[in-house]
């Protein structure tokens, strides 16, 4: 594994390209475009306002950069520098924005969710969405990007309004049975769209392309619901991720749920491996000791070497009992997300807040359980192979796949405090986000 | 019980027989009390003369008054003579004791009717006393069982009451969870609330933002040039056609996506009803054929043209079309029938199985099945470990006997070579054997010519050395006289010395152990067999061999080429 050095970065924006050859960054006001393999830079951008969200056309041909603040959205060309655009909300304001799939529109949310405006690039015509919903997930486009799902509420009820992409027209719009909806998703395959409520009811319903409802399902009926929702790659299975710690997959036959995944405090199971990351003891060479000791020997020297170990089962994780009176408590699977091969699920329980739960989707059984001395912050899988990658706001970057695990510590000075990775589409290599900082890892070809 | 008491009196006389008696009786009281009364009966007017005349009679009259006398003295009565050693009686004497007799009797009698009366008294007393602890034993033993009846309801109480607390438990439990869910639920509201209401704030503040400020900022979006779309076309109008267009579309989406699936089902469903085919035959084929009795044998058969009619039938349809659900019943039905057979059938042999462990069989010699296995297993390895020995056997045997005169020449051709090889190599191995021999055998003559040598030479340097030492020291006694008797003593000693080491060297024979000093001769002054000296041993390899090839014991060989420069 090879680590490019540490570029600034600001916001936790950094995004690949669809294409997979230029990355994205923000420093404060400017974007930095680079080449992925040599990491130089193509392109500078100056923004007018510090920008809050970046996003590449799906084309790769342009960038958008969003700043709120201001109610400002410019675009970029990568083809031509010199081209410009700015698209400015003015009183209406500016929450959110995002380019629709053909990367020739870009669409703005305005503040209080007034509206979403539809602005093209192509021609001059606008359009307008009215009473979009302002929760978690209220847009979603369908995989190949043909139509776009958008949540509303009118008069106190939910409706889900369905547009064809190439010419916005409304194609469905229908009510449905929640109390108050919280997300979309549409299914891979594009004709089944996912709708769930709030945290205060249980309740996931499922509506085909021309909004009939499919299914509705209810695990339980008081206790805190939903947290969190994937789609299986090939649409085979819904996983539910609710507040009482354990997943629900229901599948695209029957609807139904076919297994539920426990995440007890106590890991008992034989066939399950855990590993455990451990600390171990820096090494130092006396003879290498120099006075006054050089920046990295010091930085070497406090920063701890780890790796995994194999506990024996049964292990016990660390629990950590949720305050009681608080809103959105810690509790709950707040984290799911299938592998590429739809073959494993990786989860995080939140009130086990330093294990990754990993499930063999095919044996619908629980096969590994990554313990790590830190919060987990985020975790995603390659895009190619069953590979997951996780990172728990230390400096080093951690990596299993069914051959195994392992603890890369990423080299460099001092403070790098990994919160965010993202994948590279390829898969062979991924970049790692600081609060500060970017640095971007190149996997070989048979690391794992 | 009765107890007969008899009180014999001593014999007055030789020629009486007359035992008086005292009978006695005892009064039988309803308890065991051992106590005994006398009852002195008064004897009865009839038996009186016979009494009183029984005692005394003419002849002993003198001897029964003075037993009289004598018994009357001893009870303390005075005595019945007129005076001591005489034989008149005194008469006042004997009827003042007759009048104490009888008072005495009365007062005896009255006596022992008290004594009775208070003899029945406890009679009574007693038999009171019984019924009364009878009766009291009866009511403890009610109370008891009382208690008991009342302590085992106690129980059932306490049971009672233990289930109803827990219970109580429960439902609490399952009250606090509610309440537990209910407070979340109502902190979630709160948090909602609160945010929709600070929402609502801000769109508070916007209005009387906008309304109050004049100049508006416009909506608007600036471009440099419009790019084109991303599929080149030109962009449409939205029309109803489209709109139709659109509704089309999306169902062809939907469609494909059904059909796609239902694809997949079909040939899911094709490879399940196929593999549900071979279980079916192969159930079958597990079912014994035909060690059946009759009536199984004809259910057997029964079932078996079922199911050729069923393999029949299906082979027939294409699979495609089984899809209907009769069909699909048809199977499902007959492969649990067969299922069932094969249980029953499996069952069966069991029963089989451990009817004979446990019937007619001996325990010792009944094999268990995993041991029939294992041995069937190990007989079969050794089956055919041996064949495969038989057939190699065969082959060697074979090759011996039909291979051509040529080839057997060629063998024993190769054979010869080899053998006549192999003996080359030991010839070789021998001839360099008896070369080093030879030049071991060399060295050490030679060594021991050298060894020769030296000795003699050293014995020289020996002998002219004490010559000359013994030659100086005798002409130091002559020059000094304060030679202390130590240097004499010395001297004397190196005499004995020189003798002895002459006589050793007459043996030719150095001494194993000897202490030689490499050390120029001065050095010599300390005594060789006195104290030890420095023992330096030289054994060189080639030695040790030659003396352990040539059997007798060699000397060791000083072969150290300074040694031989320092003796010489």
């Amino acid at each position: 594994m090879n680590f490019s050095e540490l570029f600034k970065l600001s916001g936790l924006l950094c995004r690949f390209s669809p294409d997979g050859k230029c990355l994205a960054s923000c420093v404060q006001h400017r974007l930095v475009v680079r080449d992925v393999s040599s990491l130089q830079v193509c392109q500078i951008y100056t923004c007018l306002d510090q920008i809050q969200y970046v996003e590449w056309s799906s084309d790769s041909l342009f960038i958008l950069c969003a700043m709120y603040k201001r109610g400002i959205v410019q675009v970029w060309s990568l083809e031509q520098p010199d081209w410009h655009c700015k698209i400015d909300e003015g009183s209406a304001g500016l929450v959110a924005s995002c380019w629709s799939p053909d990367g020739r529109h870009i669409l703005n949310t305005t503040e209080f969710h007034l509206r979403i405006t539809v602005w093209s690039l192509c021609t001059k015509s606008v359009s307008y969405i009215k009473y979009p919903k302002a929760c978690h997930q209220g847009v979603a486009f369908t995989k190949d990007g043909r139509y776009m799902a958008v949540a509303e509420r009118r008069d106190c009820k939910d409706f889900i309004s369905i547009f064809v992409c190439s010419n916005w027209q409304l194609l469905r719009h229908f009510d449905t049975e929640t109390q108050d909806l919280f997300g979309i998703e549409w299914a891979p395959n594009g004709c089944v769209l996912a709708a769930w409520d709030s945290c205060l009811e249980y309740k996931v319903l499922l509506y085909s392309l021309d909004g009939r409802l499919l299914s509705s399902y209810r695990a339980y009926e008081w206790p805190l619901g939903i947290k969190s929702v994937a789609w299986s790659p090939s649409s085979q299975f819904l996983a539910i991720g609710s507040f009482d710690e354990k997943v629900r997959i229901l599948n695209h036959i029957t609807w139904k749920k076919i297994t539920e995944f426990e995440h007890p405090a106590t890991v008992a199971s034989k066939k399950t491996i855990v590993y455990k990351e451990v600390e171990k003891s820096p090494s130092v060479e006396t003879e290498r000791l120099s006075f006054p000791p050089t920046r990295e020997l010091a930085s070497s020297l406090f920063s701890t070497q780890s790796k995994y170990e194999i506990s024996q089962v049964p292990v016990s994780l660390q629990y950590i009992k949720p305050v009681a009176d608080r809103a959105n408590p810690k509790v709950g699977v707040g984290m799911l997300a299938f592998s590429a091969d739809n073959c494993f699920l990786a989860t995080k329980n939140d009130n086990i807040p330093n294990a990754v739960w990993i499930w063999d989707i095919q044996r619908l059984k629980l096969l590994v359980v990554l313990e790590q001395l830190c919060t987990v912050q985020c975790f995603q899988w390659d895009p190619r192979q069953p590979r997951l990658a996780l990172c728990t706001g230390n400096s080093r970057v951690y990596l299993w796949s069914p051959a195994g695990c392992m603890a890369v510590q990423v080299p460099g000075e001092g403070d790098f405090q990994i919160v965010s990775l993202s994948w590279h589409s390829s898969g062979d290599s991924m970049v790692l986000l600081s609060k500060d900082n970017l640095c971007v890892c190149y996997l070989e070809k048979e690391v794992i | 019980m009765g107890d007969w008491k008899a009180i014999t009196v001593p014999v007055l006389s030789s020629d009486s027989k007359n035992i008086f008696q005292y009978t006695s009786e005892r009064k039988r009281s309803p308890t065991s009390m051992n106590s005994q009364v006398l009852c002195l009966p008064l004897p009865s007017s009839k038996n009186m003369h016979s009494f009183y005349s029984a005692f005394c009679t003419e002849e002993n009259i003198e001897q029964s008054i003075s037993y009289i006398d004598r018994e009357l003295t001893t009870l303390g009565f005075p005595s019945i003579y007129a005076e001591s050693k005489g034989k008149e009686l005194n008469l006042i004497a004997i009827i003042n004791c007759m009048n104490e007799l009888l008072a005495l009797q009365h007062k005896n009698l009255r006596a022992q009717e008290e004594v009775e009366m208070q003899h029945l008294k406890l009679g009574s007393d007693m038999d009171h006393l019984q019924n009364c602890y009878a009766k009291l034993k009866e009511q403890l033993e009610l109370s008891k069982r009382e208690i008991i009846g009342l302590q085992e309801r106690d129980r059932q109480l306490q049971c009672k009451n233990r289930n109803l607390h827990q219970l109580l438990k429960n439902e609490k439990d399952e009250v606090q969870k509610l309440q537990n869910i209910i407070s979340s639920r109502a902190t979630q509201y709160n948090h909602d609330m609160k945010r929709k209401e600070r929402e609502y704030n801000k769109l508070k503040e916007r209005l009387h933002q906008l309304v109050m400020n004049k100049k508006d900022k416009k909506t608007a979006m600036e471009v440099l040039n419009y790019v084109g779309r991303a599929d080149g076309k030109r962009g449409a109008w939205r029309t109803d056609k489209t709109e139709a267009r659109n509704e089309e579309e999306m169902y062809k989406v939907l469609l494909s996506d059904y059909e796609q699936r239902q694809s997949q089902l079909l040939v899911e469903n094709a490879e399940l009803k196929k593999v549900l085919q071979q279980m079916k035959k192969e159930i079958i084929s597990l079912l014994p054929p035909q060690k059946q009795k009759p009536k199984e044998r004809s259910e057997d058969a029964l079932v078996l043209s079922d199911m050729e009619e069923d393999i029949g039938e299906l082979n027939k349809e294409n699979m495609w079309e089984l899809s209907c659900e009769t069909v699909r019943e048809q199977l499902t039905n007959s492969i649990r029938k067969q299922w069932r057979m094969l249980k029953n059938h499996v069952e069966k042999l069991d029963n089989q199985v451990s009817r004979v462990h446990s019937g007619a069989w001996n325990e010792k010699d009944a094999i268990s099945r995993e041991d029939h296995e294992l041995e069937t297993e190990k007989l079969e390895l050794e089956i055919q470990q041996c064949k495969e020995m038989i057939k190699t056997q065969q082959q060697l045997l074979q090759q011996q006997l039909t291979c051509d005169d040529d080839t057997t020449w060629l063998l024993q051709d190769c054979y010869l070579l080899e053998e006549r090889e192999r003996l080359q190599e030991e010839w070789r191995l021998f001839r360099e054997q008896k070369r080093n021999f030879e030049k071991e055998r060399k060295s050490f003559t030679e060594a021991a010519i050298r060894l020769g040598l030296e000795r003699k030479a050293f014995e020289e340097d020996r002998g002219a050395w004490l010559k000359q030492q013994f030659l100086s020291m005798t002409a130091d006694c002559k020059h000094s006289e304060n030679v202390t008797t130590p240097s004499a003593f010395l001297r004397s000693k190196y005499l004995v010395q020189i003798m002895f080491l002459y006589s050793s060297d007459q043996d030719n024979q150095l001494v194993k152990s000897a202490s030689w000093q490499r050390k120029p001769p001065s050095v010599l002054n300390g005594p060789v067999s006195a104290e030890p000296c420095q023992t330096s041993q030289y054994i060189t390899h080639n030695s040790v061999e030659s003396k352990k090839t040539a059997g007798d014991s060699m000397p060791n060989l000083w072969v150290e080429s300074d040694d031989k420069e320092e003796t010489e």
